[in-house]
């Protein structure tokens, strides 16, 4: 092992920039599915039925009780069990994501919900509105807001979560740097690059969060 | 609709937050175009009584009736029956993430299925009628608190409600924006809207209250005529609350 050779990145950049692909949309779904997932279950447990409030409450616990990579390992094993037939890793890394994230996101959505005041919702509900449209119309808008810089927040934990797939063989950004650091024997000059990724990345999301947040404060 | 029904008819409500009760066994009948002021020392249940009128605060016994229609104790079903009832809130309630326009228009079009057009027509001649119609861009941060006090009123009245409630209006005002929105009520009394208002303004209740409801500790101790309630109150406890506020 001589200096630095970046040319040994360069020629890896079509794996690399492929584990990146899959590390950012894994990222992206898991948002996206844990957003709505996690607003369901947020609703859910502020409701007033209680057996079902009691569920949401289990699920949310139980899944922040358990790693995320035993999760994985889970769904590696047990969805195909469920459906009686292998799904793949993909698919099977997707909705343990989206499941395990949505019980993050419905805490950060449940905080969001039960931050406006009590007032806002006596208004809604004073004008006639229901439940559901006290929520949408009235409360939701407003913990949005506030929930924002949280949830950019919790996609950035994400993003580097999304390298635990390693575990049921999927090649993501750090596990295709791993692979090319390993075949070509050149460890610095990899985990270099991919901590500089990784540190690109999650800052850009970190100045977004604390813009979200300001923007807010000057709002008020 | 009957003119011998009474507007808003409450029998034997009561409420308690576990063994604390905060309402006793209260009952009151509000006549169409009558005008009640709810006053009392602070902790008596007022606010609590006023917010069961409409239901947002459940109860543990009692009836509510608004203009011959029971309120239903299912929450869906009694959302039906408040949209008739407008409220006023003390810390006005306006949604701070939407426009003025949007905050008089927003139950119109989602609960009285109006059409945006309607809505906004409506919206803009009740605004001009409490002179804020140049504020209907504004998001209530921007506004004083008599201004946002006012179109609070404006957006229950939008809602062409037979009674309208009002919460401590102007508790949280500062005192020379009380003015303002007192003068609005009181309009809305002269022209005969149904009003059950929880206030210390002495003076409103004396301008434009048919009745005087005077609570303690969650009872409705005294009901009188305005002027007999404030020449001779009938219990000694209403005796000793009006010579408490009266003097300052």
């Amino acid at each position: 092992m001589s200096g630095f050779d970046i040319s040994v990145i360069l020629d890896a950049l079509p794996l690399l920039a492929k584990g990146l692909g899959l590390s950012l949309g894994l990222t992206a779904i898991a948002m996206i599915g844990g957003l709505a997932l996690g607003l369901v279950i947020a609703i859910v447990r502020l409701s007033r039925f209680r057996v079902l409030a009691l569920l949401a409450a289990l699920y949310v616990n139980g899944f922040r009780a358990v790693p995320l990579i035993l999760v994985i390992f889970w769904f590696y094993f047990l969805v195909p069990l469920l459906l009686g037939r292998p799904v793949g890793a993909l698919y099977s890394v997707l909705i343990a994501f989206v499941m395990f994230e949505g019980a993050y996101y419905s805490e950060i959505i449940r905080a969001g919900l039960k931050s406006v005041r009590p007032g806002q919702w006596q208004a809604a509900q004073a004008s006639g509105m229901t439940y559901l449209q006290a929520v949408r119309l009235v409360v939701l808008p407003q913990a949005l807001r506030k929930m924002a810089p949280l949830m950019v927040t919790q996609g950035v934990v994400l993003f580097q979560d999304t390298s635990l797939v390693y575990v049921v063989s999927l090649h993501d950004f750090m596990t295709s740097a791993s692979i090319v650091a390993n075949t070509q024997n050149r460890i610095v000059e990899l985990y270099v690059f991919a901590a500089l990724v990784y540190l690109a990345l999650c800052t850009a999301g970190g100045t977004l969060a604390q813009r979200l947040s300001s923007d807010r404060q000057r709002a008020h | 609709m009957n003119d011998m029904v009474e507007m808003i008819r409450i029998e034997g409500l009561s409420k308690s937050y576990g063994d604390v009760a905060v309402l006793r066994n209260c009952s009151l009948d509000v006549a169409r175009g009558e005008v009640v002021v709810i006053c009392g020392p602070s902790g008596s249940g007022k606010s609590t009584f006023v917010k069961c009128i409409n239901g947002i605060e459940p109860v543990q016994a009692g009836r509510i009736a608004i203009d011959g229609e029971n309120l239903p104790s299912k929450p869906a079903a009694a959302a039906r029956v408040r949209a008739r009832v407008g409220m006023v809130f003390q810390h006005f309630e306006l949604y701070p993430h939407l426009t003025v326009l949007e905050n008089v228009c927003l139950a119109q079009i989602h609960v009285l299925k109006r059409s945006r057009d309607e809505a906004q027509e409506k919206a803009r001649s009740l605004l001009r009628r409490v002179g804020l119609a140049d504020k209907e861009a504004s998001y209530p941060a921007q506004l004083s608190g008599g201004q946002q006090q006012r179109i609070a009123i404006v957006r229950a009245l939008a809602m062409d409600p037979v009674a309208m409630l009002f919460d401590e209006p102007t508790s949280a005002l500062d005192p020379e924006m009380i003015g303002e929105v007192l003068a609005v009520m009181l309009e809305l009394a002269r022209e005969g809207m149904t009003m059950v208002v929880v206030t210390h303004k002495m003076g409103f209740a004396k301008a434009a209250a048919d009745r005087v409801v005077f609570m303690d500790q969650g009872e409705i101790v005294e009901v009188a005529e305005t002027a007999r309630f404030f020449a001779e109150p009938a219990s000694e406890r209403a005796r000793l609350f009006l010579s408490r506020i009266l003097t300052h």
